[in-house]
């Protein structure tokens, strides 16, 4: 706990004093405004659109977590089947790295045509862009199982069903939450990504990706950064609330999840 | 307890084992264990004694010849065969209670009796005080204690132990040969046990199979006819080290073979 709040501290420190640079830089080279607001200019917008950045922020929260929701859902469900054979993961494992590789800039269009601007078009990109991870780490978790495990199963005659539940679903756990943690990041990601292009079916109204496309039109500079901080936000909070519950699921049994005691 | 019984626990006959097409594992071999008994495999990497033990655990099946195990297949006796490994293979995210339950939980016990059981196993082997432990939290030593009242646990008739105390210093290795002694005292189970140690061999059996390597076959057996209950105070009789150094020279020469 007093490692932590000093690693806290320092990190405090680190950014009062980018701050101080960030007010320095426009003192001395007298940079306009629209270029780049001064800090206190981003904390008055950050106080006086609370309500419309707040309102940005759950409409993008939402879509990342709905993306998010699914492609744990769907992703467990491909590599419950990728675990059948070597087979089937020989065919269909290639596809889901094309699924990592694609980019979602140049999908995003065809989406906005097929689905229509609007929540579901952005959910759709934040699932299609954080669901290879969930795959790939979750498929190994599975098959990485200790053969002699496998065989102390069978010497008790467990069933199919025994072996998948009691073995291999419970030794994926740690590898599921290594993917997890990579998808929560690009979903968020790829929500606001998916808001430049698919953003909003109502003008004006729309989450962070959208409204920071809005902001850069209308030269609102410091609405634009603290746009920006909101999105940060966002991204550090759905990362912290997965590491939260890796820890709260696997600290007990495994070696990995003792980040509060790493040095 | 005495040794044999005259009546087969187990029963190879022309057993055989090739990998893939070519390499030969273990030459055809005819062995019979009897009930009571407790044998060891003993010899040099390459002459196929965990391939052996395997064998009667039916996790592998015979390229020729036939396995009986009280007169079934081994797949069919499984419930009278319990497996301990070299390393603990303990479920990491289950703590020693649950994983002394494993094995009655896998074949449907109820919950009251597993808990029953694996009370009474945990007092016998010394651990109830960590019981709501996982397994990070043990020691080698420990872990394996949790990995043998597993085992024991659904009370077998045949124990199957491939090198169980390899990776043990020499000290406690001594006294968990003891403590399987005595746990075979009050549990009457027939012993297979897979080693390379001389020492361990001669302390625990009451037959020695030595095994020659490359492939492998059944080089000599040896009987050992110290008396039940063995303790430690058998390790330093003339007797023990006269039989120690003649299975030296009996292996040295199955490796030489």
């Amino acid at each position: 706990m007093k490692r932590w709040a000093i690693s806290l501290g320092n990190a405090g420190a680190v950014f009062a004093a980018l701050l101080l640079l960030w007010q320095a830089i426009i003192w001395i080279f007298h940079v306009a405004s629209y270029m780049l607001p001064t800090p206190l200019a981003v904390a008055q917008v950050l106080v006086s659109r609370r309500a419309l950045l707040l309102n940005a922020l759950s409409i993008t929260a939402e879509e990342a977590a709905g993306g998010l929701a699914v492609s744990i859902a769907a992703g467990i469900a491909v590599a419950l089947i990728f675990a059948q054979s070597r087979w089937l993961r020989r065919m269909f494992f290639p596809y889901t790295l094309l699924l990592q590789t694609v980019p979602i800039i140049a999908i995003s269009p065809l989406i906005l045509m097929w689905v229509g601007a609007g929540m579901p078009a952005v959910t759709l990109i934040a699932f299609i862009i954080s669901l290879a991870p969930i795959i790939a780490n979750t498929t190994q978790g599975l098959i990485s199982v200790d053969e002699n495990l496998v065989r102390l199963f069978l010497m008790h005659n467990a069933t199919p069903g025994q072996l998948l539940f009691k073995l291999r679903l419970p030794n994926a756990v740690p590898y599921l939450f290594v993917g997890i943690r990579i998808a929560s990041g690009l979903a968020v990601i790829g929500a606001i990504t998916g808001e430049l292009y698919a953003g909003s079916s109502r003008v004006g109204e729309g989450g962070l990706g959208y409204s920071i496309l809005y902001a850069s039109t209308q030269l609102q500079t410091d609405y634009l950064f603290a746009l920006v901080a909101a999105a940060t936000v966002l991204g550090f909070g759905f990362v912290f609330i997965v590491m939260f519950l890796e820890w709260y699921f696997l600290h007990r049994w495994h070696e990995s999840a003792r980040p509060l005691e790493a040095d | 307890m005495s040794a044999a019984t005259g009546i087969p626990m187990i029963e190879l006959a022309g057993v055989a084992k090739q990998f893939g097409k070519g390499r030969a594992v273990l030459d055809p071999l005819d062995l019979e264990v009897q009930k009571g008994e407790f044998v060891t495999m003993l010899g040099p990497s390459g002459c196929g004694k965990s391939t052996l033990l395997k064998l009667i655990a039916g996790l592998t099946a015979p390229t020729t010849g036939t396995i009986r195990v009280d007169g079934m297949t081994p797949k069919n006796a499984r419930e009278l065969i319990s497996f301990i490994f070299q390393d603990a293979t303990l479920l990491p995210w289950r703590n020693v209670l649950q994983n002394v339950c494993l094995g009655l939980e896998l074949e449907h016990e109820s919950t009251e009796r597993q808990r029953k059981k694996a009370d009474e196993l945990l007092k016998m082997v010394g651990l109830q005080q960590v019981s709501k432990a996982y397994p990070r939290e043990l020691s080698g030593g420990m872990k394996m204690r949790v990995s043998i009242a597993r085992a024991l646990a659904t009370s077998p008739r045949l124990l199957l132990m491939d090198e169980p105390f390899a990776a043990l210093d020499e000290m406690t290795r001594d006294r968990f040969n003891e403590e399987l002694l005595r746990l075979r005292e009050e549990q009457k189970w027939t012993g297979v046990f897979v080693t390379h140690s001389v020492a361990e061999a001669v302390f625990l059996s009451t037959r020695i199979v030595i095994l020659a390597p490359n492939p492998g076959r059944i080089h000599a057996m040896l009987a050992v006819d110290f008396p039940f209950p063995r303790t430690a105070a058998l390790r330093i009789t003339p007797e023990f080290d006269a039989l120690a150094a003649s299975l030296s020279r009996l292996l040295r020469g199955a490796i030489a073979a």
